[in-house]
């Protein structure tokens, strides 16, 4: 890095899915933030709320309909149809679940335990929580609050800020 | 790559101030590199690079989470034995490389 280059200091992240790459993605990238020092807000919206929601946080799925970036063990194309098999996804999710603890990638409560831990702030999208009728004791301890989007920007300022949408 | 004396002891540094030889390392070492970090080693510390120490050199990767489970300290005690980098200062206090872990 050069001299002119500021480091970056926070990073706002919003996720708005309930899938496990995007979920994931949105942790290892909060996560890795904290790690290096770099302040972190996550914001959980639409259905990126089942992340924190206590009843669906573990059950999450990748999905295998609709998914071009699908493929068969071994690299073969995985057919469209066969991800509408069911059970073959809650399967396909399982392996990758699998995969990732071999990776030492922790499951989602946990994942979100050591974000906070470092200081990392999780919140909740008003407006969803409001469309699914969840209230903030159906969510996980780790969630800070339930905010608004403007309250969220609020928490999105300061110099060399950055908000990332997965 | 730069050539250093710490502790009395002439080490070899890379870019970024991690020794590039582990058996470079002691604990005056550690005192020394961490004190420019701003951070003053306990106990607490050394047991946390001794065991970073023990598990690179058993070859196994590393992670935050592997240490949170050491039973030394929890995630949280680690990032308040080591503000701002709990795995980035700790290796460069072990003397080992930078890790180049994800999580």
């Amino acid at each position: 890095m050069s001299k002119e280059d500021k480091p970056l200091k926070k990073v706002c992240i919003i996720c708005a899915k309930a899938s496990i790459e995007d979920v994931y993605a949105t942790l290892v990238m909060a996560n890795g933030a904290v790690m290096e020092g770099i302040e972190a807000k996550v914001f959980f919206t639409f259905f990126g709320l089942d992340a924190i929601t206590k009843k669906q946080m573990k059950k999450l799925h990748t999905a295998t309909v609709g998914n071009p970036g699908m493929r068969m063990p071994g690299g073969l194309p995985f057919p469209t149809w066969l991800g509408g098999i069911p059970g073959v996804e809650a399967g396909v999710s399982a392996m990758m679940k699998k995969q990732m603890d071999a990776l030492d990638i922790p499951p989602v409560d946990e994942f979100l335990e050591m974000i906070t831990a470092g200081g990392g702030e999780i919140y909740a999208c008003k407006l969803a929580m409001d469309m699914f009728k969840l209230t903030k004791e159906d969510l996980h301890e780790e969630v800070s609050a339930v905010l608004t989007i403007g309250e969220f920007y609020e928490k999105a300022g300061g110099e060399n800020t950055q908000i990332i949408f997965t | 790559m730069a050539e250093k004396e710490i502790a009395g002891k002439t080490v070899q540094l890379n870019d970024e101030g991690y020794l590039t030889n582990m058996e470079d390392w002691s604990r005056e070492v550690a005192a020394e590199i961490a004190k420019e970090d701003g951070i003053e080693l306990t106990d607490k510390h050394y047991e946390v690079l001794e065991y970073l120490r023990e598990k690179h050199a058993a070859g196994e990767p590393l992670s935050i989470r592997k240490v949170g489970k050491s039973g030394i300290t929890d995630i949280k005690g680690l990032y308040q034995l080591f503000p701002g980098g709990p795995l980035k200062l700790s290796s460069k206090f072990a003397g080992i490389p930078k890790p180049a872990s994800c999580v």
